[in-house]
Order: C-alpha cells, then sequence, then structure tokens
C-alpha cells in the first residue's frame, strides 16, 4: 500500500524543500509494482542533495531496472524538519517512485559511503518501522544489504545489516538478487546462507570472533581480536571483495532533479583504481586494479547522456585524472565535439605539473574559476611518508604558470596529523600557502585568493597506515591554532576540520564488532546527521561509550602492532597485509614507492584475482624482484 | 526567433522553485535538440523568459515560457520534439511565435487568475456572506513580511464556486502590476483561513497583449 498521500500532500508545505521527497524526476523509473517479482530499494543515508550525485547508486538503479523482473525504486533520509513531521504524522519512510514503505519492498541496499552516516542508517530503517538488528528481523522483513565505500570494514555495522557487498558491486548486486529471489520458498537463515556463497557477500552471523582474555580498562571484559573464524567450512574467510574484469557500460539515463542538488550535473566514470600508492589513501589501495574506459567509449558516452538528459555539465570523475593514460586526448576531443552544445566538463584536482595547467585551460574554454591542487603535506619529508612527492618547487612553478594564465584563485588541499608529523611540517604549509599567495599577489595584486583546506588525517583500514592511530585531539587543536595564526588577511581563506569529528571518524572506520552497541545507543540518543558539524551530537556519542563500558580513545589512538588481527581482515581487498606492512615500514624511513603502472610491486591484486585479470587492466607484468616480498 | 510555449506545470513537480523551474525547462529543451539561442560571455545562458515567478506549490494551468531560437522551426516540429522529453507534471498547452522586439513578458504581466480549494468548514451561505463582506469593504489592511498595504484594490475578482464535503472553491482575479501584486493567500488571510490548508491553481496570467 503506498503511504497516505493526502496526507504527505499536507505535510509538504510545511517543510523546507519539498520537492527532495516527491520524485517523479526525468528518467526515474516506476514499474508496475504488482507484475514485478523481486522489489529493491536503493536507499541513500543522508539527504537528496548530497544523495542524488552518488553515481554508483545511479548505476545500480540502472541495472536493476533493466532486469526484466525486478523494480529498483530510490529512498534518502529526509532532512530533520521532515524526518519531525513524519513521525508526527505516523508516516513511514517511503520509496520516491511508488511511494511505498520501505518495508513493503523485498532488498533494501543502503549505501555507506563513508562512516558518519552509520546512525543515518539506523534512522531510515527505524523510520521505516523495521527492526534495526539483523537477528530481530524475521522472513517478513526485507533483506538489509549495504555497499559502498564504507564497507571495506563492514564490522561496526555488522550487527544491523544481513549481508554486505564488498567491492564492485555491479556483477554482486544483480546475483544477489538473482539468489535471493531463487531462494524465497526457503527459511531466512538458509536464504543468508545462499547468500553468503555469492562472491564478495559478507553475512556476518556466520562469522564468531574471539577475543583476548585482556582486561584492559576500556575494552570491556575482553580484549583486541584474538580469533575471526568462520562458523561452517563452507563459508568464505576472508571475504575478498568484487571487482569487475573491465569497467560496464556508463549509465547515461541518469536522473534528472527538479530541484536544485548539489553536483547538478552529470557523471561519468573514466576510471576506477589508482596505481600512485599514497599511503594515507583508502581508495588507492582498495580499489586496485586500475581501469580504464576507453576514450571512444566516453565520448560516446557523453553524447548520449546529453541527449537523455539535457544536463549542461559533466564531471568526469576519477581518484586521479592524470593518470588517465589518455587524458590528453580525452580532454581536447571531448571540447571539440561538445564545445557547440554548451557543455561543460569538470574535472578532480589535478595533479600539479605543468601538463595539468594546459589541460585545465583547455577544459575552461575562458572561464576561469577557481583551480585546485592537493599537495596534501607541507614539507618534502612529509609527502615522502606519504608517498605523495612532488617537490614543493614545483608546486610554486606550477601555481606560479596557474596565476599567470588567468586564475585568480587557487584551492590548496592539506593534511595534518600524518604519522611522524612535526610541528616544523605544519609550519611548512603555513610556508607554501604563504608561498603560493605570494606569488598570486605578484600577478594578480590584492585579487589573488588562496584557499586553504586542512583536513586532519584519519588512519583507514586497509592502508599502509592502518595501524597508526589518530593524532592526540592537543596536537590537533595546536596545529590547527597554528594555522589559524598563520593563515589569515586579504586573500587567505582556511578550514579545517572539528577535532570531535575527525575523532568520531576514526572511531567508526577502525571499529570492530563490538562497537554496534555503541552506535546503536548513539542513535537512540539522538545521534544522527553526524557527518554535518550543525547537527552532530557528540555529547551523545560520548553518553553511549560510557553506557556501554568501551574506550572510544583505544579505538581511536592506539597504535596497533603488525601482528594483531585488525578487525577489517575479514574482508580482504585483494592488497595482502605484507605488502602493507612494508609500506608502512617505508614510509618511516620516508622512502618513495613508484607509481606501480611503471613497475609492478606484487601488493598482492594479481595473485588474488589470477585468472579474472584481463588485458585492460593497467598492471604491468610483475617484477620477479618483488615478487620477492611475497 | 522566438517561440511563446504556454504550459501546465502539475503534479510532484510543483515543488520545484521558479529557478528550479528555469533548469527544468533548459534540460528538457536541450533534450528535444532545439537550437536555444544562449547569452554571450564565458558562462553563456540559454534565453528563456517566464512570465511570474509560480510559488512553490502552487499548480500552473496555463503559464507562458518565452524560448528564445538561433533557428527557426516550424513550430509543430518544435512540440513534437519537445512532448517526449518532457518531465512528468510538465505539458504543452499551446505554441505561438511572438515578434522578437516585442516587450519581455515579465512587463506585461497585467492580473493572474486563480481556482482555490480550501478547506472550510462553514454551510455555502455562510462563506457568500463572508466573501461578500469582504467585497465591500474599500479597505483591507494586510501584513507582510513587516509592511502593511490595502489588500482590497488587488482584488479584481472574488467568487464562490463550490462549498462540499467542508472544502470551498474559490475563483479569484489578482492584480498583478508591478507594485501593486495580489497574493491569493493574503486572501484566505483576510478571510480568516490563513492556517487552512489549500490548493492553489493559477489558472491564467494576464498579459496586455493578450487582454
Ligand atoms: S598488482 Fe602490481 S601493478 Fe597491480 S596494483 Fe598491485 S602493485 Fe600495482
Amino acid at each position: 500500500m503506498q503511504v497516505d498521500l493526502e496526507k504527505l500532500e499536507r505535510i509538504l508545505p510545511t517543510v523546507q524543500k519539498p520537492g527532495r521527497y516527491v520524485g517523479g524526476e526525468y528518467n526515474s523509473v516506476v514499474k508496475d509494482w504488482n507484475a514485478i517479482t523481486t522489489r529493491v530499494c536503493l536507499a541513500f543515508p543522508d539527504i537528496y542533495d548530497l544523495g542524488m550525485s552518488n553515481l554508483g547508486l545511479m548505476i545500480l538503479y540502472r541495472i536493476l531496472n533493466d532486469l526484466p523482473d525486478v523494480l529498483a525504486e530510490r529512498a534518502y533520509l529526509p532532512w530533520v524538519d521532515m524526518i519531525t513531521a513524519m513521525r508526527g504524522a505516523g508516516m513511514p519512510l517511503y520509496s520516491l517512485e511508488s511511494k511505498r514503505p520501505l518495508g513493503d519492498f523485498d532488498i533494501i541496499g543502503i549505501s555507506l559511503p563513508y562512516e558518519q552516516v552509520y546512525t543515518n542508517a539506523l534512522e531510515m530503517l527505524d523510520l521505516a518501522g523495521i527492526p534495526l538488528r539483523s537477528d530481530e528481523r524475521e522472513g517478513s522483513h526485507p533483506l538489509i544489504v549495504a555497499g559502498g565505500h564504507a564497507t571495506f570494514n563492514p564490522e561496526p555495522m555488522a550487527a544491523f545489516f544481513d549481508g554486505f557487498v564488498i567491492g564492485d558491486g555491479e556483477e554482486a548486486m544483480v546475483e544477489l538478487v538473482e539468489v535471493y529471489r531463487a531462494t524465497s520458498g526457503l527459511r531466512r537463515e538458509a536464504r543468508l546462507k545462499a547468500l553468503a556463497q555469492v562472491r564478495g557477500v559478507y553475512v556476518p552471523r556466520f562469522y564468531r570472533v574471539r577475543y583476548a582474555e585482556d582486561p584492559s580498562p576500556g575494552m570491556g571484559e575482553r580484549g583486541p581480536i584474538a580469533a575471526i573464524e568462520a562458523k561452517t567450512p563452507d563459508t568464505p574467510l576472508p571475504v575478498v571483495k568484487r571487482v569487475v574484469r573491465t569497467l560496464p557500460p556508463p549509465t547515461t539515463r541518469l536522473i534528472v532533479p527538479t530541484i536544485d542538488v548539489s553536483h547538478n550535473r552529470a557523471a561519468i566514470e573514466i576510471n576506477r583504481g589508482c596505481t600512485r600508492g599514497c599511503r594515507f589513501c583508502q581508495a588507492g589501495m582498495a580499489m586496485r586494479p586500475v581501469r580504464e574506459r576507453p576514450v571512444e567509449e566516453i565520448i560516446q558516452a557523453t553524447d548520449t547522456i546529453l541527449r537523455q538528459t539535457g544536463f549542461e555539465e559533466i564531471g568526469l570523475l576519477s581518484l586521479s585524472p592524470s593518470d588517465y593514460s589518455q587524458i590528453d586526448t580525452l580532454v581536447k576531443r571531448m571540447v571539440e565535439r561538445f564545445a557547440d552544445e554548451h557543455l561543460s566538463i569538470s574535472l578532480p584536482a589535478l595533479r600539479a605539473d605543468s601538463f595539468s595547467v594546459t589541460l585545465a585551460e583547455t577544459i575552461a574554454g575562458g572561464r576561469r574559476t577557481g583551480f585546485t591542487f592537493a599537495p596534501e603535506a607541507g614539507s618534502d619529508r612529509m609527502r615522502a611518508t606519504i608517498n605523495k612527492s612532488i617537490p614543493s618547487r614545483q608546486v610554486f612553478d606550477v601555481v606560479s604558470e596557474v596565476f599567470r594564465r588567468g586564475w585568480q584563485t587557487i584551492k590548496l588541499y592539506f593534511m595534518i596529523g600524518l604519522p611522524g608529523e612535526e610541528m616544523e611540517d605544519v609550519r611548512a604549509i603555513v610556508e607554501m600557502v604563504k608561498t603560493v599567495h605570494m606569488i598570486g599577489r605578484r600577478v594578480h595584486g590584492r585579487q589573488a585568493q588562496v584557499n586553504v583546506s586542512v583536513n586532519t588525517f584519519v588512519p583507514k583500514p586497509h592502508t599502509p597506515f592502518q595501524w597508526v592511530g589518530l593524532d592526540g585531539s592537543r596536537s590537533i587543536r595546536d596545529k590547527q591554532a597554528l594555522l589559524r595564526r598563520e593563515i589569515r588577511g586579504r586573500g587567505l581563506k582556511l578550514d579545517y576540520n572539528d577535532p570531535e569529528a575527525s575523532m568520531l571518524e576514526a572511531v567508526l572506520a577502525r571499529g570492530d564488532r563490538r562497537l554496534a552497541e555503541v552506535i546503536h545507543q548513539a542513535w537512540a540518543l539522538g545521534a544522527r546527521f553526524d557527518a554535518w558539524d550543525d547537527q552532530r551530537d557528540f555529547g551523545a556519542w560520548m553518553r553511549a561509550f560510557a553506557k556501554t563500558g568501551l574506550d572510544p580513545d583505544l579505538y581511536a589512538y592506539r597504535q596497533r602492532s603488525p601482528d594483531e588481527l585488525l578487525p577489517w581482515e575479514v574482508v580482504s581487498t585483494g592488497v595482502r597485509k605484507r605488502f602493507l606492512l612494508r609500506e608502512y615500514e617505508r614510509s618511516r624511513r620516508r622512502e618513495e614507492l613508484s607509481d606501480c603502472r611503471e613497475e609492478c610491486h606484487a601488493c598482492g591484486i594479481l595473485t588474488a584475482f589470477q585468472g579474472e585479470s584481463s588485458p585492460v587492466w593497467c598492471c604491468p607484468e610483475p617484477d620477479p624482484e618483488a615478487t620477492k616480498d611475497r | 526567433m522566438r517561440l511563446r510555449v504556454t504550459f501546465s506545470k502539475k503534479g510532484w513537480l510543483i515543488y520545484s522553485s521558479h529557478l528550479d523551474l528555469m533548469r527544468v525547462w533548459e534540460r528538457a529543451l536541450r533534450r528535444a535538440g532545439v537550437a536555444l539561442a544562449y547569452s554571450g560571455g564565458y558562462h553563456p545562458r540559454p534565453r528563456l523568459q517566464l512570465a511570474r515567478a509560480l510559488p512553490l506549490g502552487h499548480v500552473g494551468e496555463r503559464e507562458p515560457i518565452d524560448v528564445w531560437l538561433d533557428e527557426p522551426v516550424d513550430q509543430r516540429e518544435f512540440s513534437q520534439s519537445l512532448v517526449p522529453v518532457l518531465p512528468e507534471g510538465l505539458k504543452l498547452r499551446q505554441v505561438q511565435e511572438v515578434r522578437s522586439g516585442a516587450p519581455a513578458m515579465q512587463t506585461q504581466v497585467v492580473a493572474t487568475e486563480y481556482r482555490v480549494r480550501v478547506d472550510w468548514d462553514q454551510p455555502a451561505k455562510t462563506a457568500k456572506t463572508r466573501i461578500a463582506q469582504m467585497l465591500a469593504e474599500t479597505e483591507i489592511t494586510h501584513t507582510r513580511r513587516g509592511k502593511r498595504y490595502n489588500l482590497r484594490p488587488l482584488i479584481e475578482r472574488l467568487e464562490l464556486e463550490d462549498v462540499s464535503e467542508e472544502r470551498a472553491v474559490l475563483h479569484m482575479r489578482l492584480s498583478a502590476r508591478p507594485g501593486a501584486s495580489g497574493r491569493p493567500e493574503a486572501v484566505l488571510d483576510a478571510l480568516g483561513l490563513g492556517d487552512a490548508f489549500a490548493r492553489y491553481h493559477r489558472t491564467r496570467v494576464m498579459l496586455k497583449a493578450t487582454g
């Protein structure tokens, strides 16, 4: 049954941006509910405005709706005013297409792109009237699965989800839907059992985690993880992430929003994965190998997107667009081909080299908005630590070129709190910013603008820094104070994270199964929209920790030893722990590792996906020297 | 070439704002592949003009928009390419050519007509009396955003069409000249229905040229 539309009509005029809650966008798909056997709701646990630019959700929406016997609809988390109104009216969370309560679907796929949406995911389930914990749900409830980047450590949310799709979802999600359908006569437990056999699908209930008898304070009665076990021999351990051999054809029939959203434009992924090997970057490690989309396919798809959506801007998505092997040809051809169609093209931050300037100039035509670089660290030695080696000299040369070619605003991204960072490295950020600003002033005088964004580094699972703890809050505050003192005045703008937000992110990213209790409690105490500075209720989180007796500091700040079993080892990204450890050791010696596009460093990907690899992968033949590491 | 397109905006699309609607039109016209004329400069925008903003939540029955094209097209062809690519809620009612030198539509609006369905738990007779009383006044003081003005001269017509099941259907024509523009919400407010749930249908935007 649809939700009460008349009631909805009376609620809508009372909330901000009611267009978020109505669907009906061009290219959205409404199938005949009763004619379809398997109904999937793809849910994004943040507001519509953000969720609409999530390409992953859009891709799955298309793939599933292209199956004749499946329908896929969408739901986003309503903003707080709408949540209150819906709860007041007793209206459950509904899908935008059919306006059906989420409880009417067979499968709900919740996207977890980052950790700060965990309480939002619970809010969605609760608003839909669905029990939060997997073990409280029965056969009559929808299957609740998660996908997305944060699931590389599924453990903190393991209690709430029936399953997780780890890695590329395009094929795995279809297989999951098919297996679920094929087992529809069976009991819930048996169906879940069948799902656990789908490659890349993690079903937490079939695993047991044992904790060491370490009564260290804050770990409850239990210490660090002693063992992760599969309960039955046919359950895979670890669950190896899925990779698609080649990128599936791009989604062209993108949904066109009828209200303004962030990133209100089309998007196409030009490559997936990254070979740079930046040691802080989870995406760079976890999304290997690199798979590129051919230039021709991108051009063709853009043309189709243009005709099917009418978007006036397209974003070329990539972790590192400068590394797309034919970026020059691609950009030139795109500009040539679509110049008359008033299509603007956007790219994520480019590498700081002179080639990037030419590239950006080709894309921008005569327009000059901001130019973004991410040196990430201020000093050469910190950049060697994180394996993002651009000499400061080069940054200045490029910046000066950028200013001379007419840009007046440069945006710089940095991180603080990196392992081994000293105050002098933070001072180096200040120096770099000031030098860049000075270069700008020489060209543009008082018009020169440098916007500086300094993120606090949060060590992420499956990276060479996974053993490292978050930098202490005292240290972070001191570093931020220095930046605040020095980076100010005309033409300079600084922004940085709230230290509490970073702490929360670290806890959630590095957590184990025991954290579920805390997340549940925090949500019950009112925590939600944790990524929103004006909504985050840090106090609720601290109370939740106190109630459960777990110590957040141990999750966030503890340096873990290399032989400790890490919670996220239940999942394998294909990159070996051994490789990560060597990389960590190299980082401490400030030794760099070259881009593995030139020489393979035997990270483990090729071994893990033996037989699945394809000539389009950007991995060269492994170097016998490097393979000795195995 | 300048075309005046009359359209209706209904259904869920009524929750798109005036600015959103411009974008919806721009994208629909781009999908249709018509030769839109663009403004110059580094941020070219298509030349489109709506007569008057339709407030969020209001249905528009016959809304005009002017569209400038670089190449002349046959009006029938224009419609044929546009109709299949319109989003749900947007319907084409009429396409007419306008002299390209004709004044901007915004300057030509004189009045708007509304049909409003509002929760009103009064018998028809009481409602009628209430309306008649209000129209008999020469001054109805109304306050909006701290500014007081006389609403009465802005109401050119107000009729009760129907009252049934505690809902009334009202027809109104409101002046819509620069600096003297009536809002249907104000009229309901003056009738003591400021808090009642209402559905607003703008049935006509009246331009000088068309009467
Ligand atoms: S297998 Fe080799 S080339 Fe491929 S991602 Fe790993 S290190 Fe790079």
